[in-house]
């Protein structure tokens, strides 16, 4: 059975959704999805122990041998993918009133579990297949499924959010699209594996080298607006803030991992560290990019009024992290961006479901209407001062260990000027997540609105993500060791 | 018991006390006389806590006197270091005063809490209970990381005590508080830390004799000691020391125990540790990269001395004394010689007894004079004559004059000065001496020779010179009596302090 596990953890979802459909009722098609990704967590927790402690799976898609047929291939840096997906959705799906959601608009619950579950499908899609058209397909999947997430948040703004993202998502699937055709017509095969090897025979004998640059650029282009790489990440800030709370949770915990997953497999996977920082120097471009996303995402997220898009920017700045520690081009860089991909699941899922209890019981993620909100919701409020310090990158929360290695990773590549730039940014986290702690906790709340702190359905969830950002940020033993040995996987030394 | 057994229970001591001070008072409303039997359970919760861990501090002071090492390790965070604590001589002078001056604020502070009518006490408490579980982490911890963990959970478990009366005003200081000590922590500290990592190939832990020599030499140790002199902002080094005397918005006994003993002296012990364990002394000796750091120590020194002549607010003036106090043990550290090293680190104990007790004094006067600013003092020593003597012996600990602890602290201090040739470290010390006379002592003259007059007090409430108003809460007096007169048992014991920090001179 479990030799099954890697196409299950697709097929699964791909199949509930429907179900939900047909089932045209909240509460039943919240269980069956719930179910589903409990299922699906304790599959991809088996594949993760699998490749860690063994082989790497290939698994042929109806025994069809690859490059010719589709193979789903699982090394250390795919499963650690599908575990951080499952988990999210496993915690995210539960959160919520069973009786009635006021985040989502009434009478459309099942429709959410149904879009919920192939977004689900799709990322999980994106991290567990070894053919390139194949991530395509389960991108537009993931992502049309994503558009009808947010659509659902309410107010007409939710349907305009979505429809900028339809548009963006779509530019940015259109480039990933060419990008594997040129691809393919350069060497005739999508299976990523044979693509590698194929790609550098091209680059190493410098025939065709025009093709495939104009591949390269197309592919990270295309993942780089879905990823929301500065300065191409204007759709994410309104997506995020009129999504509903939680789809906002499971997007910024997941769309954008993928998304850098994705990017990771491109550069170093197909194309090769060698080639991207040694002869296009890549790293030229993605510094200053990434610098820039940090000192300047952080700063708008300092200005703004909605406690949605404040960590929606913030969330643009991590990503700055991310791709930074990539550039680096070191193994310690980059087990701190994948360690970051992780970690930041945890402390943005947790943040955002912060803001969905709080929204539940305020009706509003308005700062100004934050006031006092310590005092009548002090559990949830301390929930955000802890993912809060996480976000900031305090020691004994997972924001600093990835901060650590991002770090070491920049002075192994001799860049002290950036490792500076990478501490000093995380100032300005302080700066953005002390204003609302000040307001909601140090304010007097006003007295006309009497409110109780969020029943447990919602606590729950929110403390089991934000309890993991303190936990893994003492216990590192786990994510260090696969983010390591994913980073010795991508670049080609043996952990 | 085994001595990791002793580390884990002495640190668990403090949090456990927070707990049971958060679930006693929980329900306490602190405006409301019916929850006054609450409340007494709940303050109780804390002398016992401060009491228990006391006594497991004196259980591992045996352990280290017989020259063992208590260690603990937890878990391994990164590759190869560790959560993981040891003690050492100069960590547990650090743990001694910290815990056993934490005995007294705690009766101190229900004296000064009721009588100044505070409100959210269970908050308060509970802050101060797990700030002093950091500063006995940071007191046993075995490396750079879990000194920087420890670090920053006192920043940010003070920031409630020191923004504790909500005003606008205490928000704003509350904003320079963490601004400051968070900045400095992340921008210079921790990329400190991160450089010495990147240097030794990941070797953090505090070794006798140090971790750098051999791996780094020329510029970037220079780098490296500006880097961890300024990122330990609760050093208070010039020109980051402005939350000090912001802080002093905070009740007077967190101004009394966090921000003269444990918050401030927790800054200048990691200079301390860092300057013996991280660099080693005769590494910064051989290359004279510690020399620059004596010139902005003794700057300081003079500085604040001078500010704190200028201060008519009690509280702020003593806050510019600990600045210029602070830059005493600096100073020491950056002297780098076996004695400078010695003063400093006894001066951590000698000037926290002797500042404890002035802010006890302070915040008995602001409690039960309503008085707060220096210039309306006069008389007051004929109403308050425990009060106002306390303070003369507590002056003259701060001022360095025998019978008290701290003349052998400055002794031990003038004696590294010489060592080096610098006599003019000499002169600094002696000047700062002589400015410390000019800012104390006319306190204490006011007090009991000029006759009283009438004064405005902090609410703007006028007062006729014939006043009525006494000693106060014996809960306030006992506890301000007893330090001073620790102030003079330190001297009797200075013999012993020095024979305890001795062993941090060995480099291996």
């Amino acid at each position: 059975m479990s030799e099954h596990y890697p196409v299950l953890l697709v097929v699964l979802p791909l199949l509930a959704a429907p179900i939900c459909l047909l089932l045209r009722h909240g509460t039943a098609s919240r269980i069956l999805a719930v179910l589903v990704a409990w299922t699906c967590l304790a599959m991809a927790l088996e594949v993760l122990n699998q490749v860690t402690s063994g082989e790497n799976i290939s698994y042929m898609l109806g025994g069809w041998a690859a490059p010719y047929g589709i193979e789903y291939r699982v090394d250390a840096l795919n499963a650690y993918l599908l575990v951080i997906v499952s988990v999210i959705a496993s915690v995210v799906l539960p959160f919520g009133e069973t009786s009635s959601d006021l985040t989502v608009r009434t009478g459309s619950l099942y429709l959410y579990h149904a879009a919920f579950l192939l977004c689900f499908c799709g990322l999980m899609g994106i991290a567990v297949t070894g053919d390139l058209f194949n991530v395509f397909v389960f991108l537009e999947v993931s992502s049309l499924a994503s558009y009808a997430l947010i659509g659902l948040g309410k107010g007409r703004r939710a349907l305009r959010a979505a429809f900028s993202y339809l548009v963006m998502g779509t530019i940015g699937g259109t480039f990933f699209l060419i990008g594997v055709g040129l691809l393919y017509q350069k060497t005739g095969t999508l299976n990523m594996a044979d693509l590698a090897v194929r790609v550098r025979e091209l680059t190493d004998a410098g025939v065709g080298l025009r093709s495939v640059i104009a591949a390269f650029a197309f592919l990270v282009t295309g993942v780089s607006i879905k990823l929301a790489v500065f300065p191409l990440h204007q759709w994410l800030p309104n997506a995020y803030t009129h999504a509903p709370a939680k789809v906002s949770a499971f997007l910024a915990a997941t769309a954008t991992k993928v998304s850098f997953y994705l990017l990771l497999r491109v550069l170093f996977g197909i194309f090769g560290a060698a080639f991207v920082f040694g002869t296009l120097r890549l790293h030229v471009l993605l510094v200053p990019l990434s610098i820039l996303a940090m000192f300047s995402c952080s700063l708008a997220a300092i200005y703004q009024r909605d406690i949605k898009r404040m960590l929606a920017y913030s969330s643009i700045a991590q990503i700055g992290y991310m791709t930074l520690g990539l550039s680096t081009n070191t193994e310690l860089g980059l087990t701190g961006s994948i360690a970051h991909l992780f970690n930041h699941a945890l402390t943005k899922g947790g943040l955002f479901l912060v803001v969905a209890c709080v929204a539940f019981r305020l009706q509003s993620t308005k700062l100004e209407d934050w006031s006092g909100i310590g005092r009548r919701m002090p559990w949830t409020m301390a929930a955000f001062v802890v993912g809060g310090l996480s976000l900031i990158g305090v020691p004994g929360t997972v924001g600093f260990v990835s901060k650590w290695y991002l770090v070491l990773g920049a002075l192994d590549a001799e860049w002290l000027p950036v490792a500076i730039l990478i501490l000093f940014s995380s100032l300005l986290a302080v700066v953005y997540v002390w204003r609302v702690v000040e307001i909601a906790w140090f304010r007097e709340p006003p007295d006309d609105v009497e409110i109780k702190d969020a029943p447990l359905s919602l606590l729950l969830p929110t403390w089991i993500l934000i309890g993991g950002t303190v936990f893994f940020g003492l216990y590192t033993e786990i994510t260090i060791e696969v983010a390591r040995k994913a980073a010795g996987l991508l670049l080609g030394v043996a952990p | 018991m085994t001595p990791d057994v002793l580390i884990a229970l002495t640190l668990v001591a403090p949090l456990v006390g927070a707990i049971a001070v958060a679930i006693i008072g929980r329900k306490v409303d602190d405006a409301d006389p019916a929850s006054r039997p609450a409340a007494n359970l709940r303050d109780g919760a804390t002398v016992v806590a401060s009491l228990v861990t006391f006594g497991l501090v004196l259980n591992i002071l045996q352990l280290v006197q017989g020259g063992a090492r208590p260690s603990l390790e937890l878990l391994e965070v990164f590759h190869g270091v560790h959560l993981a604590f040891e003690v050492e001589p100069l960590g547990m002078l650090f743990a001694l005063v910290a815990a056993g001056l934490w005995i007294p604020t705690s009766i101190y502070a229900f004296g000064y809490m009721r009588g100044h009518h505070e409100i959210n006490q269970t908050r308060f408490f509970v802050c101060f209970a797990v700030a002093i579980f950091a500063a006995l982490g940071i007191a046993f911890a075995r490396n750079l990381f879990t000194l920087f963990l420890f670090y920053e959970l006192l920043t940010f478990s003070t920031y409630p005590l020191v923004t504790h009366a909500g005003t606008e005003k205490a928000k704003r200081a509350g904003r320079v508080y963490l601004g400051v000590l968070v900045f400095t922590s992340v921008a210079f500290f921790l990329c400190a830390i991160l450089l010495t990592a990147h240097y030794t190939g990941g070797d953090l832990e505090f070794t006798p004799g140090g971790i750098l020599e051999g791996k780094v030499e020329g510029t970037p140790v220079f780098v490296l000691l500006a880097l961890f002199s300024f990122g330990v902002g609760k050093a208070a080094l010039m020109p980051f020391h402005r939350w000090l005397p912001n802080a002093m918005v905070a009740p007077t006994p967190v101004s009394a125990l966090l921000h003269a003993v444990a918050v401030v002296k927790a800054g200048v012990f990691t200079v301390l540790k860092i300057v013996v364990y991280v660099f080693g002394i005769d590494f910064l000796q051989a290359g004279d990269y510690s020399v620059w750091l004596c010139w902005v120590a003794a700057f300081t020194l003079l500085a604040s001395s001078m500010v704190a002549l200028t201060k008519d607010n009690l509280k702020a003036r003593l806050a510019y004394s600990t600045i210029s106090q602070l830059s005493y043990i600096v100073l020491g550290a950056a002297l780098a010689t076996h004695h400078s090293i010695l003063g400093g680190g006894m001066h951590i104990a000698m000037h926290a007894m002797g500042k404890i007790t002035l802010f006890f004094c302070a915040g008995s006067i602001i409690v039960f004079a309503h008085k707060t600013h220096v210039s309306t003092m006069d008389g007051i020593g004929r109403r308050m004559p425990w009060t106002m003597g306390a303070f003369f012996l507590g002056s003259l600990c701060i001022i360095g004059l025998p019978p008290m602890g701290s003349s052998w602290s400055k002794w031990f201090l003038a004696l590294g000065a010489a060592e080096t040739g610098q006599w003019v470290f000499i002169a600094v010390l002696m000047l700062s001496s002589l400015l410390s006379i000019g800012y104390l002592m006319p306190i204490v003259g006011r007090a009991f020779f000029r006759p009283p007059k009438a004064w405005t007090d902090e609410d703007g409430k006028e007062h006729v010179a014939q006043t009525e108003y006494s000693e106060g809460s014996p809960l306030c007096t006992v506890p301000l009596c007893l330090t001073a007169a620790g102030c003079v048992a330190l001297f009797v014991w200075g013999g012993a302090l020095r024979d305890l920090l001795l062993p941090i001179l060995e480099t291996r």
